[in-house]
């Protein structure tokens, strides 16, 4: 079937089956920080938005963003690359397989609620799983983020 | 593996009804449990396009579309205003809030799973379902039913006043619930839905009028041990049978007094 969507601020035209999962299509079209982890819900590292919304895109049919627009961490390179380079300021991960997905779901936490506190990052990052770090490195990592926002913001730094 | 041949964006609730009609078509919800099971559907059934996913709140009530994702529900200031954020907090700990933004109440209802957090609330909630052909059904009576091809459209819920709480016990956020428990006041008669015994969710009503005469920690106490004793409990890799009656006992209490606001 024919899908029409937008992704990362591009219109696309392409054909899928009635089970392709936006995962694999997204990779199809190139957009390689899409991570296939558990592939049933549990693990965060498909994370994608819809309609600006994080969801697991591992479980979603493509069929069903025909008409909506898509954003993966490709399209969100300048937000990305400023916070990705407190995770990695504090050593936050190791293999990094789990970053673009973390990455996704901070970034949606951050224009959701701009001054999470420690539970909050907690709990809106609960499903987001990280096999090799203790996710403190990741808090760490998030919190001075937030603190250099902050004093951006205030002309500080 | 779920394969699918065809997919289908009903147009209306009446096309929706009558193709779910076939053993090998299903109705997709957020599509989280379904994609765990092996099975070749013909054609997946869309309903996302029919406007059910809107939460509805009326003079009574509040109605709450099939399509509704579980982050709204957690999200709606005057559902969980009502109700004392126990809908909220029955919903935080599933998965994530990537999770919880397809999820959806539809499918957590129609699937009567065991485990279920939101089936818990929403029996203590006193909910009703709606469905497409057999009409108004308690939840009660729903949740008791066999699994058939009807559509369920929406949850309604009467905004009578009462006095509520949830609690859960999970060995680990985001895992699946040990055991699942809500209660709730309404008109005087005290009543607790528990699940994850690990069956699904059960009503238990203060026949004896245990807290009649007033809540405290001793009378909530007697209450979750009366609670504990009508329901039976099952184990599993979470939880022995025997563990799961003894905090039952426990969660009853403290939902009876967090209701109650009694520290
Ligand atoms: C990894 C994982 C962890 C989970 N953890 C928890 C937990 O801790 N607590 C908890 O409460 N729940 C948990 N769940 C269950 C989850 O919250 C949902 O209840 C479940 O995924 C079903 O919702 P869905 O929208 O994904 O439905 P789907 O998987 O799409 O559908 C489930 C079934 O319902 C049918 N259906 C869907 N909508 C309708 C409708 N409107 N009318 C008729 N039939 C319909 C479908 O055909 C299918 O048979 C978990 C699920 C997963 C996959
Ligand atoms: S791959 Fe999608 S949640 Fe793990
Ligand atoms: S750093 Fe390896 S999974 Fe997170």
């Amino acid at each position: 079937m024919e899908l029409k969507f937008e992704l990362n601020g591009k219109k696309i035209a392409t054909v899928v089956e009635a089970d392709s999962l936006l995962l694999d299509v997204l990779r199809s079209l190139g957009c390689a920080s899409v991570k296939r982890g558990c592939e049933s819900s549990n693990c965060g590292l498909c994370t994608v938005f819809v309609d600006d919304k994080p969801v697991l895109s591992c479980s979603v049919l493509a069929a069903r963003v025909a008409g909506r627009k898509v954003t993966t961490l490709e399209g969100l390179q300048e937000e990305a690359a400023d916070f990705g380079a407190f995770i990695a300021d504090q050593g936050a991960e190791q293999c990094g397989f789990c970053n673009p997905g973390l990455m996704m779901n901070a970034i949606a936490m951050f224009r959701e609620n701009p001054h999470p506190s420690e539970e909050e990052i907690l709990s809106y990052l609960s499903g987001n799983l990280c096999r090799c770090s203790g996710y403190e490195g990741q808090l760490r990592g998030i919190q001075s983020y937030l603190a250099f926002k902050d004093a951006q913001k205030k002309g500080e730094v | 593996m779920l394969t699918i041949r065809q997919y289908v964006r009903a147009e209306s609730l009446e096309q929706a009804y009558e193709l779910n009609q076939k053993k090998a078509n299903l109705i997709l919800g957020g599509m989280h449990w379904m994609k765990m099971t092996t099975r070749s559907v013909d054609t997946a059934i869309d309903l996302s396009g029919l406007g059910l996913d809107t939460i509805v709140e009326t003079d009574h009530t509040f109605e709450i579309g099939c399509m509704v994702t579980l982050r709204q529900l957690e999200q709606h200031p005057a559902l969980n205003a009502w109700c004392s954020h126990a809908v909220a907090d029955a919903v935080k700990d599933i998965v994530g809030v990537q999770f919880r933004n397809t999820a959806t109440v539809g499918g957590s209802i129609f699937g009567r799973y065991g485990f279920s957090d939101v089936l818990t609330v929403f029996l203590a909630l006193n909910a009703r379902v709606v469905c497409h052909h057999a009409g108004e059904i308690p939840l009660e009576q729903y949740a008791q039913m066999p699994a058939d091809r009807d559509i369920l459209v929406k949850l309604v819920v009467d905004k009578r006043p009462m006095q509520v709480s949830y609690q859960a016990m999970r060995h680990a956020r985001t895992d699946f619930p040990i055991l699942t428990c809500a209660v709730s006041c309404v008109d005087g008669v005290w009543q607790a839905s528990v699940g994850a015994r690990p069956h699904k969710a059960a009503l238990v009503r203060d026949q004896e009028g245990l807290l009649c005469g007033g809540v405290d920690e001793t009378s909530a106490a007697r209450f979750g041990d009366y609670v504990a004793g009508q329901l039976n409990f099952g184990s599993n890799m979470r939880g022995s049978a025997a563990y799961r009656s003894q905090i039952c006992g426990v969660l009853v209490q403290r939902a009876v007094l967090a209701a109650c606001e009694v520290k």
